[in-house]
């Protein structure tokens, strides 16, 4: 056999094994074939292999194993997640509702149910997303895995903001059981003008896989803050898809600390004017257990948009970070301005940071820059600190933190980011 | 006060020898200032005596109030009472020049077994003593040094002295970089800190700072060592003379 023949098989072997043990949820018409179609997608991809090229740095093996490998319990020992933060929230255990501890599903301006609920009833909105904008963010990367998580989600949220949300919705993922294999999909569209804030907190299962597909309308607003939990053995894919109209904002924050493996992909196409793209992570790992990868794909397809990837590690005891982001400019999109930086801070000498950025660039009118780096602590900064008086590991633990910054100046609630920097400084502490 | 006998030291990496044998007492209260040509070796005295790495001390002693400094974290050194305030200041993008200042003074004072500084306390102490230095709310605010100007970071550097409240200070070139205005406004802020048990030792190349910080004493250092030692007078002669004579007369 060829390589590429030899890939292929590959690829289907992966595929069967992950869906030996899966069965397809049943619900209206349009949602089996959009699952049909799902799967009929996977089958024609088949799932990734550590031999594919945009599997490179992250070994999706236990990512596509027919069982979630063993992930132990962990009980935080600090205030919930946004707790600080008035809001609406639902609850997932192991992937599964919980209605006990989920608030109403109603909101000012919102429309909010659980996806089988909507995938049950013959005429829903949530038709015309479902799946489509997974569908197309595999142009020209292949996705397989979100793919897959289209066919066999179980559950998830869907939310139509109508106008200027006021309360945040926050889905919480708990994980209570060590074997469990948690797939949720959440579709979301923002209608014209409106505004919507959704947050996400917690590790969800051993193993989850999400698909999140975000639809904004013209002069919609977006904002996505996420933390992903401190769970040491948790397992994470996550795909976040979204499509922008003109003059409209997508923010979107996210805080790893932990977690043996987590890939977070977000494909964004921006196909309206004068749009505004934010994706920004700020990651923290301790031990060779812990490898984290960022992916990103920013299209612009349109005039005057404006998109940023900050993406800053810490990474220390040979842990493992990786970026993979680009910039994608079409010919006419003119006036695109596009920022894209992606850095590590290596504490030790044995953890590595693994980064591929890109910028592909069409229009000839257009301000991209790029920027990666990785580096050790500064040392003029840590005498310079430790000079006035503040003991070595107080600064390096002041000097992570700024690190950390320009990537947590994304969040634009200043509340919610000093919340998180505490929360980051507290870990820093217990691993110094 | 600060007690140098017979320092000796070298660049760890490279073996070169910077200090040859440099012996100073300084008094309580008093102000000794340091001249020399480029390379003397005054900013890497002042380095090994606030502990930077990159140095290996082969001989000889410091003390501070009879205290082993050398054998001292760079941070023990501060909490016993010793600053540098730096030729060339750090900046430390996405730190606060407050929180800095906070963070530096609170760990100064948990290190001797002191409370920490209430924020309010605080608040009051660095905004009167930011006032007396010109440095505004937005100096205050923004990260360490980043994009202070020149005189901004040495006014800084003075600031944190104010805040730090330290009994050894060291000054290393302040002058350099500082317009006729900033140096005045400067050496107000260290004269402002004699009281007569604060003791200063002051690195520079120029006489005119110290027509605004009168030193006790003056030392000419080259070639790693205290070649000659003097009166303020001693600093008016090298700015009329140069080194030339001084080298000469001491065989170097």
């Amino acid at each position: 056999m060829g390589r590429a023949e030899t890939l292929k098989a590959l690829r289907a072997d992966a595929a069967a094994a992950r869906m030996a043990g899966l069965t397809l949820p049943q619900g209206a018409a349009w949602a089996n074939a959009a699952r049909q179609e799902a799967l009929a997608r996977v089958g024609a991809m088949g799932l990734p292999t550590k031999r594919d090229e945009y599997w490179k740095y992250t070994d999706p093996a236990s990512l596509t194993a027919g069982e979630a490998p063993e992930a132990a319990l962990f009980t935080p020992d600090e205030r919930p997640m946004f707790d600080g933060t008035d809001r609406l929230r639902i609850v997932f255990v192991d992937g599964v509702y919980d209605p006990e501890m989920s608030d109403d599903m109603s909101g000012e301006n919102l429309e909010i149910e659980r996806l089988s609920t909507a995938m049950a009833k013959d005429i829903h909105w949530s038709k015309d997303l479902y799946g489509k904008l997974e569908t197309e963010g595999h142009d020209p990367v292949e996705r397989p895995l979100a793919a897959l998580n289209t066919a066999f989600a179980t559950d998830g949220v869907v939310i139509r903001a109508t106008g200027k949300v006021s309360r945040p919705v926050n889905v919480s993922y708990l994980h209570r059981a060590t074997n469990s294999d948690a797939i949720l999909h959440h579709v979301i569209r923002v209608e014209k003008g409106a505004d919507l804030t959704f947050l996400e907190n917690g590790p969800a299962a051993a193993r989850l896989s999400k698909v999140m597909e975000v639809d904004v309308a013209d002069g919609g607003a977006f904002h996505h803050v996420r933390t992903q939990g401190r769970d040491q053995e948790r397992r994470a894919v996550t795909g976040s898809f979204a499509r922008l109209g003109a003059g409209s904002t997508y923010k979107s924050f996210t805080l790893t600390v932990n977690g043996r493996l987590t890939r977070n992909e977000t494909i964004i196409t921006i196909t309206g004017d004068e749009a505004v793209a934010h994706v920004a992570g700020a990651c923290v790992g301790d031990g060779k257990d812990f490898h984290h990868d960022d992916t990103v794909f920013i299209t612009h397809d349109a005039v005057a948009c404006e998109s940023r990837q900050v993406f800053k590690k810490v990474l220390r005891n040979a842990a493992t970070g990786v970026f993979q982001g680009k910039i994608l400019v079409k010919p006419d999109a003119q006036k695109t301005d596009g920022y894209q930086i992606s850095q590590s801070l290596l504490l030790d000498d044995d953890s590595q940071f693994l980064a591929k950025p890109e910028l592909e660039i069409y229009a000839d009118d257009v301000a991209c820059s790029h920027g990666s780096t990785s580096g050790a602590i500064d040392e003029t900064g840590l005498f310079y600190l430790r000079s006035r008086g503040v003991p070595e590991k107080e600064a390096i633990d002041l000097l992570t933190l700024a690190f950390l910054a320009e990537a947590l100046a994304e969040i634009e609630d200043e509340a919610l980011a000093e919340d998180l920097r505490e929360r980051l400084e507290s870990w820093l502490k217990r691993h110094r | 006060m600060l007690t140098i006998k017979n320092l000796h030291a070298e660049l760890e990496e490279e073996g070169k020898k910077i200090l040859k044998g440099v012996d100073l007492v300084l008094e309580p209260g008093k102000v000794h200032a340091i001249m020399g040509p480029n390379g003397s070796g005054k900013s890497t005295l002042s380095y090994i005596l606030a502990g930077r790495e990159g140095y290996e001390v082969t001989e000889g002693s410091a003390e501070l109030d009879g205290v082993d400094l050398l054998e001292m974290e760079p941070e023990e050194r501060a909490a016993a009472g010793l600053f540098l305030a730096f030729q060339y200041p750090v900046e430390i993008p996405g730190v606060g020049n407050m929180t800095f200042l906070r963070t530096a003074v609170n760990a100064q004072r948990k290190a001797r077994g002191e409370e920490e500084l209430s924020a309010g306390d605080f608040l009051k102490e660095v905004r009167a003593k930011a006032k007396t230095l010109k440095i505004d709310a937005d100096m205050l605010k923004r990260p360490v040094n980043v994009g202070f100007s020149g005189g901004e970071k040495k006014r800084n550097e003075i600031l944190q002295m104010a805040m730090l409240e330290p009994k050894m200070c060291i000054l290393d070139e302040t002058d350099s970089g500082l317009d006729v205005d900033a140096m005045k406004l400067v050496s107000e802020g260290v004269n402002a800190l004699r009281d007569g048990k604060r003791s200063f030792l002051v690195i520079t190349h120029y006489q005119r700072l110290l027509d605004h910080i009168k030193p006790d004493v003056v030392h000419i250092m080259a070639d790693g060592r205290i070649i000659k030692t003097g009166g303020p007078e001693l600093a008016l002669e090298v700015e009329n003379n140069g080194y030339a004579d001084i080298l000469a007369e001491e065989g170097i």
